[in-house]
């Protein structure tokens, strides 16, 4: 039995069996993940505000997310009259989508990234990058000056920060000499590299507020000026889809501060083995994060938020590089000299 | 399947799955709910009134310097990772030649801003 199923995952259509297990694998558990994200949200807001927060459906509130997901499910889809049909109806579907596809290449555990790719970061880096046109097109096919001024805000800032985010991460690869995030989390085995890089760190994970258009950078959704921003016109199951999106990239740029600074599946204790325990436990201390950001600071005016993106992170993050290059290549310490 | 791109056969899973949520989620809701539209709720939402105009209108400038500016620096980024990858192999000349066309755009970055064309009012 056991030698039939392996000479069958040894087959093309035994490799495509085995692919599609080991997504559902990974993307059950995460979609999973993003409805408790909202109830953890809520829950955490709730305490910091000296509220319960959701407790009346099941135990603790925990039916919660199926209610919601239940309730928007049996809305009205909405397309307004003036709307761009065909976009209007396919932008939430790319937001979701892109904030899913990145998630091939994350390795949760040593070699459990489902697609060892030797460009992960790049792929990782061009996937969110792309996360943009969802917003976009979002705004322009609704046809209402609301969405409209919303999705422009969202993308000009999410590009902004983008910059940043780049030259962090193109920072992390002198450091690793590899493009794959496998080789990037065993980089650091000797010393995370949120350590050496602590500034860096920081500012990764707040282009990474910015970059999922959380508070204190939400001013795209900005709800007592542009009401929702860029999905004021949608409903139903495409406004779920939005939502999802969201919090699918919030999880998304946890995990990616996690491979990057954090040492991915690596054990903080020297006697402990590392595995997608620790992995996970660093995730939610970073959705943790983000959840306090949002129930502790007030949202930034437009042209803070452009001024911290190009005046603050470009100049720090350019000449961070630049010196960390420097000091590797002076002491001769570039990794596969 | 050729080794190299098998390892992004798990990407293209990873789109198909995601479309075919994408369809089932929205198409989905669009069959299980009840569907009445009418002419107001269908207009576009503008705080209760009917909507003046099209949204298709001009905007500011600004956004399009951003996303100008944007650019530069994304096509920098990307001329950056190979260079950092082989940092190692190419030497002080690489070092050096990087830094040559970084300090290029520095000076550019620099006109740039006392120009004003990072300032929002």
């Amino acid at each position: 039995m056991i030698a039939t199923l392996q000479a069958f995952f040894q087959t093309d259509l035994g490799i495509v069996v085995l692919t599609l297990l080991e997504a559902l694998a990974l993307l059950v558990p995460l979609l999973i993940g993003v409805a408790y994200l909202t109830w953890f949200e809520r829950k955490v807001m709730g305490a910091i505000q000296l509220r319960k927060g959701p407790n009346v459906v099941g135990p603790f509130g925990l039916a919660q997310p199926f209610a919601d997901a239940i309730k928007m499910l049996f809305k009205e889809t909405i397309t307004p009259t003036g709307a761009d049909r065909v976009l209007f109806t396919l932008a939430p579907m790319l937001t979701f989508g892109l904030a899913i596809v990145a998630w091939a290449v994350i390795p949760v555990n040593n070699h459990w990234g489902i697609a060892n790719i030797n460009v992960g970061i790049l792929y990782l880096f061009a996937v969110s990058s792309l996360g943009v046109y969802g917003i976009i097109i979002a705004g322009w096919a609704s046809n209402s000056k609301y969405a409209f001024l919303g999705a422009l805000r969202s993308a000009a800032q999410m590009v902004s920060y983008e910059v940043s985010m780049g030259f962090v991460i193109v920072t992390v690869l002198v450091c690793v000499g590899s493009l794959n995030l496998n080789d990037i989390v065993l980089a650091q085995r000797h010393i995370w590299f949120a350590i050496p890089l602590f500034p860096l760190f920081v500012i990764f994970f707040i282009s990474g507020l910015a970059e999922t258009n959380r508070a204190p950078f939400d001013l795209a959704e900005g709800e007592s000026e542009i009401v929702a921003g860029f999905f004021v016109e949608y409903s139903a199951m495409s406004f779920a889809l939005f939502f999802l999106g969201e919090y699918a990239n919030m999880i998304l740029i946890s995990a990616m501060t996690t491979v990057l600074f954090l040492g991915g599946w690596l054990s903080p204790v020297p006697f402990l083995p590392g595995g997608v325990l620790w992995f996970l436990l660093k995730v939610l201390l970073c959705l943790f994060v983000f959840v306090w950001v949002r129930a502790t600071l007030p949202r930034l005016r437009y042209d803070q938020l452009m001024a911290l993106g190009w005046k603050v992170f470009l100049p720090i993050t350019l000449v961070y590089l630049v010196a960390v290059a420097g000091v590797l290549e002076y002491l001769g310490w570039l990794p596969n000299a | 399947m050729q080794p190299a791109l098998s390892q992004y056969f798990p990407i293209l899973v990873f789109v198909a799955i995601a479309a075919f949520m994408g369809l089932a989620f929205v198409f989905g809701s669009k069959l299980a709910a009840r569907q009445k539209p009418y002419a107001e709720k269908l207009s576009a939402y503008e705080c209760g009134f009917d909507a003046f105009g099209d949204a298709r209108r001009r905007f500011d400038v600004r956004f399009y310097l951003v996303a100008i500016l944007f650019i530069i620096f994304d096509v920098e980024v990307a001329f950056l990772f190979p260079w950092a990858v082989s940092l190692a192999h190419i030497g002080l000349v690489g070092f050096f030649s990087m830094l040559g066309f970084l300090g290029v755009l520095t000076v550019g970055f620099i006109y740039e801003w006392n120009k004003g064309a990072l300032d929002w009012e």
